[in-house]
Order: structure tokens, then sequence, then C-alpha cells
């Protein structure tokens, strides 16, 4: 397994954080970890249920300082 | 994965519109859904290749989300294209009035598409106007 890739959307607003993880998400291999880092909490609550809906695993989201932090592998 | 059909018709130069009607395209193509959108009427304007002129605002949201880092609502339709394989059609009558020649618009665009087609290809699905 690769290292984990960070996607570091601080900053954005939706759907800039889900965007920057599907156009990530095509850069991984199947089974690798990616960590998406975001200012909106929107969004941070929209990548889980986006995750549910094509298939891949949300591994979990935790907040630190005002940014989220949203786990996750691609399993397809 | 449940696999629905969503059409957008974007009709209106204002910002907030255009806004949501790009951020319905992008998300729901890539989640796996089947997109069209339909450009037509004050919208097309924007999309002539090159265009750089700012929708105006309807009221404060659309203000803010100029202030703010939202994503401009053309690099998500481009997005819906290239990271969901949405199609985005100009309309047909549109293209003739305002004298938009084959090739005018930006590259994610399609070929014009008129109503008849269009109809058809909505049928079933969900429809979403702005």
């Amino acid at each position: 397994m690769a290292e984990k890739k960070i996607i570091d959307a601080r900053g954005s607003f939706c759907p800039g954080p889900l965007m920057e993880l599907i156009a990530g998400i095509k850069m991984v291999e199947i089974g690798d970890e990616i960590e998406v880092l975001s200012t909106d909490k929107g969004s941070a609550a929209e990548i889980p249920q986006w995750l549910k809906k094509v298939g891949h695993e949300h591994l979990g989201s935790h907040e630190e300082a005002g940014v989220w932090h949203v786990n996750l592998k691609r399993t397809k | 994965m449940e696999l629905n059909k969503i059409s957008v018709v974007v009709l209106s130069d204002k910002r907030e519109q255009l806004q949501m009607a790009a951020m319905i395209a992008s998300v729901g193509a890539v989640s796996g859904n089947e997109v069209l959108v339909f450009l037509s009427m004050n919208a097309l304007r924007y999309f002539v290749k090159g265009a750089d002129e700012k929708a105006p605002c309807e009221g404060p949201v659309g203000e803010l989300m100029e202030q703010k880092n939202v994503p401009p609502f053309k690099i998500l339709f481009e997005q819906a294209v290239t990271l969901g394989d949405a199609k985005i059609h100009p309309c047909s009558m549109a293209m003739d009035v305002l004298g938009i020649e084959q090739g005018g618009l930006e590259g994610y665009i399609g070929e014009p598409m008129g109503l008849t087609m269009f109809l058809d290809e909505c049928k079933g699905g969900q429809v979403w106007s702005f």
C-alpha cells in the first residue's frame, strides 16, 4: 500500500473539497488511503455520504482546530 | 449503486442560479448519475470561448460567494464533464439568436441540441431548471 495521500482542500467551499477528492481518487491505487483536509463543515458531512453512495470506505472523520480530517480508502 | 438520470436546464444569467445549477450538475455527475445540462437563453453567453464577463449577483449570498473561495460555476460545469462524464449541450435556438458558430463555445460543451431531442433525452428522470 502506498503512503496515505493528503488532499488539502482547506479554504475551499462546497463542493470544492469533494471535487478535489474525486480528482485525487483517480490518481491512487485501489486499497490506498486518502485524507481530505477541509475547513468547510458542509463538505465534511457531504464527503462520507458520497463515499457511501459510490462504495468507497469511510475510515473516519475528526475535527481539529477548525479543520475536518476525512479518512477513506479507495475500494474499487 | 442506483443510476439516475438528471437533466439541468440553465437559463439564468445570475450568479446564484448558475452556481446552484453547476453544483447539481457536478455533484450529480460524480455520484454516478447520468447528467445532461441544457444551456439556453441568458446563460449561454458565459460559455462562449474566452468569455470573462462576471455574472451579476441576485443578493447577498452571491456577493459573499464572490468574496470567498467558492468554486466558479464554469469550473464546476467543466468538472461535471471531465470527472463525471456529464453531457452539456447548448440550445440550438440560442446559438442561432446569439450568432454563435460551431466551435465558438468552451471545449467541454457538446454539439447544439434542439428541444425535441432534449425532451426525449430527459424523459423519465429528474429535471431541474435554473
